[in-house]
């Protein structure tokens, strides 16, 4: 299908942006990638009376990789975040889990911060924003610049804490501290489909190669991305199957047309195993 | 409501063209409707097979998911444009006649942009990264097979052709 009827802006300047977001808060939707809003527009399933398009605010097309983190601004797209080779020195999990985000057709629109913002359930980049303890930068006239945690940041399925009268500026992922493994990986129908069951995990050992902190996050588990912190799991076993129960336990997966709730809490169990292996046997000494 | 019309202006093949168009109108659909490039084709409109792939500033991208007016003071490339310079069948094309890389037609300028993308970054590639370069689009008649065997011929001519320029 087409999309409905819409007036168009294209600002040039991130404060004429917001002030058209202001001016128009809750008929406005902003138009980044286009990737999520325009096939939801085709399919008529949302109908806003003007799109904000940011797509030329060249000044939010960034990714600034330093010691504390990465920063991922507005307009930098997932293909821009996957490239980046600074990002990935610092933050690994980034790459490892934008290369599983869509297709790379797809990824070469589609930006990282309005995947945030879109906040789908079986999105990789909000679980990543979560794992790392991420912050995402908002804008508005009302309230000025805020910094919501990841914690904070996603609301329900679809549904984030970015307000309609904001702009999301930039997406910060925090560098893991100390010597610590991360790992992605998902079991999706096909390649580049969104995932049944995603994991992300994050592995922290000391100089002896004990375990001092590790947590896995997962996608397609619940309404919004979760986390659990498998820190005080066994990990005497080589092949972390105890650690992965004990995370699969605490997650409240829901039958849909693509999996049973019972088969994704095997895959849970079944992909967190590899996934804490793979992040532990990456730092372990 | 009569909608507000936008002057734009994208280059395309190489070829600056004007247009005045509704803020809706998709690019795939600008090309069509408005400039008669039916080389471009929609199949889902929601991003997911891939026929409508294009090459926006060189980069593929889905034009059943991006606005003509945000393509304005761009450059696109369509299926049209993937030939050499006399109209000749440029190197991908040439792969998919001679490999049977179609039968009905419906996906292959999809396929055939993602492609030439492709081979620009990759002038190489193994018959596996050749699978994974045409991931992202769907064909419902060949079974894939030709298609894959057109990257690897493709990738042949094209490096024939630049060697037997030089
Ligand atoms: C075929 C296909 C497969 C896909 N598969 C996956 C997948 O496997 N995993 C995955 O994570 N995603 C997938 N996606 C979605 C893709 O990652 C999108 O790029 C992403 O969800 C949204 O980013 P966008 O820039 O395209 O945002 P848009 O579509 O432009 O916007 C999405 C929403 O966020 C809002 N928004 C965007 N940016 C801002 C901002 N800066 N400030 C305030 N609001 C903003 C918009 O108003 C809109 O409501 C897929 C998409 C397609 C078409
Ligand atoms: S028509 Fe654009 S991807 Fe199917
Ligand atoms: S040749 Fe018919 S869909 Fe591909």
């Amino acid at each position: 299908m087409k999309p409905p009827p819409v007036v168009y802006h294209g600002p040039d300047t991130v404060d004429e942006a917001v002030r058209l977001l202001a001016e128009h808060g809750g008929h406005a939707k902003v138009l980044a990638g286009g990737q999520s809003l325009v096939p939801m527009l085709n399919m008529r399933l949302t109908a806003p009376a003007r799109l904000i398009d940011v797509n030329r605010l060249d000044e939010l097309a960034y990714v600034r990789t330093d010691l504390e983190g990465v920063r991922v601004g507005a307009l930098a797209r997932h293909a821009d975040v996957e490239r980046a080779t600074h990002a990935f020195e610092a933050v690994p999990l980034l790459r490892q889990a934008v290369q599983t985000v869509a297709h790379p057709t797809i990824r070469n629109r589609g930006t990282t911060v309005g995947s945030l913002v879109h906040a789908d359930p079986c999105a990789e980049m909000p679980a990543v924003l979560l794992l790392l303890d991420g912050e995402v930068l908002l804008r508005s006239d009302r309230a000025g610049e805020r910094v919501v945690k990841a914690a904070d940041f996603f609301v329900g399925p679809m549904e984030s804490a970015c307000e309609e009268d904001e702009l999301a500026i930039e997406a910060y992922f925090p560098k893991p501290r100390g010597r610590t493994g991360t790992d992605w990986r998902e079991l999706s129908r096909r390649n580049g489909d969104y995932a049944m069951c995603g994991v992300g995990t994050s592995v922290r050992v000391d100089d002896t190669g004990a375990v001092t902190c590790a947590k896995a996050a997962y996608i397609g588990m619940g309404p919004v991305p979760s986390v659990v912190d498998v820190t005080g799991a066994d990990f005497s076993g080589a092949d972390f199957c105890a650690a992965a129960e004990h995370a699969a336990d605490q997650l409240d997966p829901e039958d849909d047309i693509h999996a049973s709730a019972e088969y994704r809490r095997h895959l849970a169990r079944v992909l967190t195993a590899r996934s804490l292996k793979a992040a532990y046997e990456a730092v372990a000494p | 409501m009569t909608e507000q019309l936008h002057q734009i202006t994208v280059t395309v093949n190489g070829v600056a063209r004007r247009g005045e168009v509704p803020a809706r109108r998709l690019l795939a659909d600008f090309l069509r409707m408005d400039l008669g490039l039916t080389g471009t084709h929609l199949g889902c409109e929601h991003g997911v097979c891939g026929a409508c792939t294009l090459l926006l500033d060189g980069v593929p991208v889905r034009s059943c998911l991006i606005f003509a007016v945000s393509a304005d003071g761009h450059a696109v490339t369509t299926v049209e444009g993937c030939c050499e310079a006399g109209g000749e069948l440029g190197p991908v094309q040439q792969a998919f006649q001679d490999c049977h890389g179609l039968q009905c037609g419906f996906c292959t300028p999809g396929f055939i942009t993602t492609i030439t993308a492709y081979l620009e970054e990759n002038p190489k590639p193994t018959e596996e990264e050749a699978r994974e370069a045409i991931g992202g689009n769907l064909c419902r008649c060949t079974g894939y097979q030709n298609i894959v065997k057109a990257v690897l011929r493709a990738a042949d001519l094209k490096r024939e052709r630049e060697s037997a320029d030089e």
